[in-house]
């Protein structure tokens, strides 16, 4: 559990915090200031890069991530709330054995990326909107990836994507 | 951005929580989703010095029906909220106003009780649960005392709550069968309302929640007095600023709010009416 280390308080904000967070199936026990934001510990402590950082404000879901399954802005949580937690990264959607998971794979089938840099963030939106909504219709998609801004605008493949993988087993 | 240097505690229980408040003072804030909160830290606009964590007081997330009204607790997670068979039979209004905050991930993580401590005049369900008539329940150090909507909200992010005060629930009364709309006028998906309107019919009565209006969430209370007494949709929405003082920003000037409010208060009403 979320523990101070070293006793009482000297001032105000210089704690260090223990948490012990499971990331992609591996436990990882860390010190934090209870400041560091998830996505800076799981970028900065742990190297999971794959989470981008992208308006720093909770609004273009570049950050999003899953927390116990669902997807979540990183950017508008602290680590110390992610104590005792289970968190999967993009890293962590693969199979061990590096097949890609059905979201990933649909998005490379229909094209859904230009630059790439919102594209973590969208496959765990995306995903995330499955296990809620299995089957949804082309504006339930577009609803459901309201959070996540694509600055190319390839919105229309990012669509097409998620409705392949509704039907390719990316509910599951 | 990274919030000034704070300590951070988590509450086990909510006594404990008012408890920790009362002992770290002032400077001190609860965190629940923290989807209003860490925005304002990570622009230093808020520099807590003590975070008490109440996210997980599981014990304060639940929809429960209580006989005339749904019992909230206040830790119940917008998507909660959005999703929930009990509101969607007995006050379907707030659960869409839930289901139009944020967007997804936001909804995952902030809580209702959240927002409407946080009372931005902006937010959707403080607005929304004024209009429904709603009593919250807050809990301090010598118990818990109600506070109706209509009382709560006293400026720009200032509310009935003392300090060492937290709210535990919202309490909802059922408009089941009642004709609703909400009315959300943005430029952007997830962005907040220019202006927002809440509003419901039932037997006679009548609820009309204004957003970002004023300084505070606006009851419209001269809307529901013109259709009490007999006024058609357009004639009462006629009033629908009559309560409101709105500000000018980057989106909208006093009066364009003004125009839009009447605007969509008759579209609102016009729905809730069918």
């Amino acid at each position: 559990m979320c523990q101070p280390l070293g006793g009482t308080t000297i001032r105000r904000g210089s704690l260090i915090m223990q948490i012990t967070v499971i990331v992609n199936g591996a436990v990882h026990t860390s010190e934090v200031e209870p400041r560091t934001l998830l996505v800076h510990y799981v970028r900065e402590t742990l190297g999971l890069t794959g989470t981008n950082i992208g308006c720093d404000t909770s609004s273009c879901g570049a950050c999003s991530l899953h927390l116990n399954g669902e997807a979540v802005k990183s950017c508008t949580i602290l680590a110390v709330q992610a104590d005792g937690q289970d968190i999967t990264t993009i890293e962590g959607m693969a199979a061990a054995d590096g097949t890609m998971h059905p979201m990933q794979q649909a998005f490379m089938e229909n094209h859904a990326l230009q630059c790439g840099y919102c594209t973590p963030g969208m496959v765990m939106a995306a995903s995330s909107l499955l296990k809620e909504n299995p089957d949804p219709t082309e504006r339930e998609v577009r609803l459901g990836l309201e959070g996540n801004l694509c600055r190319c605008t390839g919105y229309h493949n990012i669509v097409q994507a998620v409705l392949a993988a509704a039907t390719n087993g990316a509910n599951r | 951005m990274i919030p000034a240097a704070f300590d951070y505690v988590r509450a086990e229980s909510a006594e404990q929580a008012i408890s920790l408040i009362g002992q770290y003072g002032d400077d001190a804030k609860f965190l629940a989703g923290g989807h209003s909160l860490l925005p304002l830290m990570k622009l230093r606009l808020a520099q807590p010095t003590v975070l008490v964590d109440i996210g997980r007081l599981a014990d304060l997330s639940y929809i429960r029906d209580a006989g005339d009204h749904i019992a909230i607790g206040a830790l119940t997670r917008h998507m909660d909220v959005e999703t929930s068979s009990v509101l969607a039979e007995h006050v379907p209004l707030l659960a869409n106003a839930a289901s139009n905050v944020g967007d997804p991930q936001v909804r995952h993580r902030g809580t209702i009780g959240g927002s409407i401590a946080h009372s931005d005049p902006a937010s959707d369900l403080p607005a929304t649960t004024l209009a429904l008539g709603a009593t919250y329940v807050a809990q301090g150090p010598n118990g818990t005392r109600e506070i109706a909507a209509k009382d709560f909200f006293l400026g720009f992010l200032t509310t009935a709550l003392a300090a060492d005060e937290l709210l535990t629930e919202i309490r909802v009364p059922k408009i089941t069968g009642a004709g609703w709309s909400f009315q959300k006028f943005n430029r952007r998906a997830q962005d907040w309302a220019i202006v927002g309107v809440a509003a419901w019919r039932l037997n006679g009565a009548s609820g009309v929640g204004l957003v970002n209006m004023g300084s505070t969430p606006i009851l419209a209370a001269s809307v529901s007095a013109a259709l009490a007494s007999g006024a058609g949709v357009a004639e009462a929405a006629e009033l629908a600023a009559a309560e409101s003082e709105p500000q000018s920003d980057l989106n909208a000037s006093p009066e364009y709010r003004v125009h839009l409010a009447k605007v969509l208060v008759r579209r609102a009403l016009e729905e809730a009416s069918k």
